[in-house]
């Protein structure tokens, strides 16, 4: 583009509209509206309540099958809503300003399982696999474990073939799983041959219902997101058909790495939706509260310090949204990706930091939900790639270029 | 039983209303529209209708400018099986007047033939409460407003609409075809699914330039 321009001395005629993320087409508006109304009216009565008990609401659950928001790209003959990417991403960030917790349940369902089928099922497995996880089973991601988390393929848990070839046995322990609690279907990565070493990790489809190796563990007290279970999982013995083995064996550290990638992204939504609702959770407070005569929100410090953030937060949707529409458009978009969650975690983690100083002494209690956004932030710089990888991958690719 | 509703795209309930910087008006720019909250109570009404066989058809109108397709196609995500949309460059909530508006839609009635009408019981933004029973008065038909709960009895023709009123409840049994204007607790709007939106995609609402009444 930049050649001709300098070449032809004469505008480009048109720019593609896929270019501009902030350009939303029809639908994408539409769900955006759909998701804010519906994040509004149904999730915000219930955040505190999901919050103190470290449970989600299962009639909320029920809900977001409801409306199709467990499905968003799942193809509308398999029972799905049939969008794109980018939607998934709004409707992720939409439900963040409200709920982080439930927002990433919606996040690892979307981005990771339900795609991860997508691309690598077969047509036997997405019949059968897609019209559930789209209208009424939860699925969990099972990766990690105690000794692997960033070096996720040192992972150690087996899958045996047996004797007559018809089923493979796993045998192992996954540790941090999300959404274990509610799950019925896990897609569990096992090594089949350790002398192979990281080639030999295949991914699994696992049903609950049929397995009973499947040993679900106590839920994890954890710090924020608390309304999301996560939980260690045992599979002990469990048997699995050799048809639910997904895509190729051998092949799974290649699905790990490619879903987490685009995962990512949705991260990076769920954590600018945070930014977001924590800001606009502020923004009235600062001027009702009166001192020395004035609303807090007209001093110009704290001016300063909102516009600030709202910059911050902008600048890390473009780059998650930039990313998404790469993504969309068949590009590469790694580098993006780990951009966008390293950056609106960092940023999220500010805004919340600065949203409970702004809010001053009640800001401290749970009487505001700005405590809720500040302990939900921290683990946006942990799950889904460290902020210490992402950092890795950047320089990785930044060096190569 | 065909059903007619006419929805309206109004700013969002929600939205801190504005005056424009000559403070002649209400800025409408940039900002946040929706559908009327009292047209969603009369839409899901319709879609209630359809849902227990009684409505066969669910036809929604709107009057207002282009973008008032936004309104319609939720209207199609809700549950409409057609929109039809008369387009006015007249601001819809102060200038063109519930008279007008009564007789475009009597005009759209004799077109589409409906059985029942079923309408928001005024628009949030002009609060007029006008367009409904004047709708009623131009077709010659009965007319229940402020509706809190409809009855259809489609074998023998009949509506019963019990309507809120400052003295209290009346039920109004009344020979369909008839104008009912929906009430805050009529129902609770549903949410467009997902799948909805989508296949309402597929729905283009019928547009018609809006001609001298």
């Amino acid at each position: 583009m930049l050649k001709s321009l300098i070449l032809n001395r004469s505008p480009p005629k048109t720019f593609p509209i896929k270019r501009y993320f902030s350009l939303l087409n029809e639908d994408e508006i539409m769900l955006q509206q759909m998701v804010s109304r519906f994040s509004n009216d149904f999730i915000k009565p219930k955040v505190r309540e999901m919050d103190d008990k470290c449970r989600l609401d299962s009639v909320l659950l029920n809900e977001l099958f409801e409306n199709g928001l467990m499905g968003i790209e799942i193809p509308i003959e398999y029972g799905g809503s049939g969008m794109n990417f980018v939607s998934s991403c709004l409707a992720i960030e939409e439900i963040a300003k409200i709920d982080p917790s439930v927002a990433v349940m919606v996040d690892v369902q979307n981005t990771l399982l339900n795609n991860l089928l997508g691309f690598w099922g077969n047509e036997k497995q997405k019949s059968k696999y897609f019209p559930q996880l789209a209208c009424n089973k939860v699925a969990s991601f099972c990766l990690s474990e105690n000794s692997a988390g960033s070096d996720a393929f040192s992972l150690t848990t087996s899958a045996k073939l047996s004797e007559d070839k018809s089923f493979y046995t796993i045998n192992g322990e996954k540790m941090w799983i999300s959404n274990a609690e509610q799950a019925e279907i896990f897609f569990v990565f096992a090594n089949v041959d350790k002398s192979l070493g990281y080639k030999g990790i295949t991914c699994f489809i696992v049903e609950k219902e049929l397995e009973s190796g499947i040993v679900i563990g106590p839920k994890e007290e954890k710090l924020g997101i608390r309304a999301s279970s996560t939980c260690p999982v045992s599979f002990v013995d469990c048997k699995v058909p050799v048809e639910n083995v997904l895509g190729e064996i051998g092949q799974g550290y290649k699905y790990a790495i490619d879903i987490l990638n685009e995962g990512r992204i949705g991260i990076g939504a769920q954590m600018v939706g945070l930014s977001t609702g924590c800001l606009e959770h502020v923004m009235p407070y600062l001027f009702e509260r009166v001192q020395f005569g004035k609303k807090i929100g007209d001093f110009q410090a704290v001016e300063h310090q909102y516009a600030q953030m709202a910059t911050e937060i902008e600048a890390a949707r473009s780059l998650i949204y930039h990313a998404a529409r790469l993504k969309e458009s068949g590009k590469p978009f790694i580098k993006e990706a780990a951009m966008g969650k390293l950056f609106s975690s960092q940023v999220a983690n500010k805004t919340a930091s600065l949203c409970v100083e702004l809010l001053g002494g009640v800001g401290y209690t749970k009487a505001f939900l700005a405590e809720k956004y500040y302990r939900d932030c921290k683990i946006g710089a942990i799950y889904e790639g460290t902020s210490n990888i992402q950092l890795n991958t950047i320089a990785k690719m930044v060096k190569s270029q | 039983m065909r059903v007619m509703v006419a929805v309206k795209r109004v700013v969002d309930y929600a939205v801190k209303i504005r005056l424009t910087p000559d403070k002649t008006n209400v800025e409408l720019k940039n900002v946040k529209m929706s559908m009327n909250p009292f047209c969603e109570n009369a839409l899901e009404e319709a879609v209630r209708l359809k849902e227990k066989k009684i409505a066969s058809e669910i036809v929604a109108v709107s009057i207002g400018p282009k973008q008032a397709q936004e309104t319609l196609r939720s209207a199609l995500a809700m549950g409409a099986d057609r929109a039809i949309l008369i387009t006015t460059d007249m601001r819809t909530d102060n200038e063109i007047q519930p008279l007008t508006i009564a007789k475009i839609l009597q005009k759209t009635a004799q077109e589409v033939k409906p059985d029942l009408i079923l309408m928001g019981k005024q628009s949030i933004d002009g609060d007029n409460c006008l367009t409904g029973p004047m709708l009623g008065g131009l077709l010659g038909w009965p007319q229940g407003t402020f509706a809190s709960k409809i009855e259809v009895d489609w074998a023998n023709k009949t509506i019963e609409v019990e309507r809120e009123t400052d003295s209290g409840t009346q039920v109004l049994s009344m020979k369909l075809p008839s104008v009912v204007t929906a009430d805050l607790r009529l129902n609770e709007p549903r949410y467009a699914t997902l799948p909805n939106i989508m296949k309402a995609k597929k729905k283009n609402p019928s547009m018609s330039k809006m001609l001298a009444v």
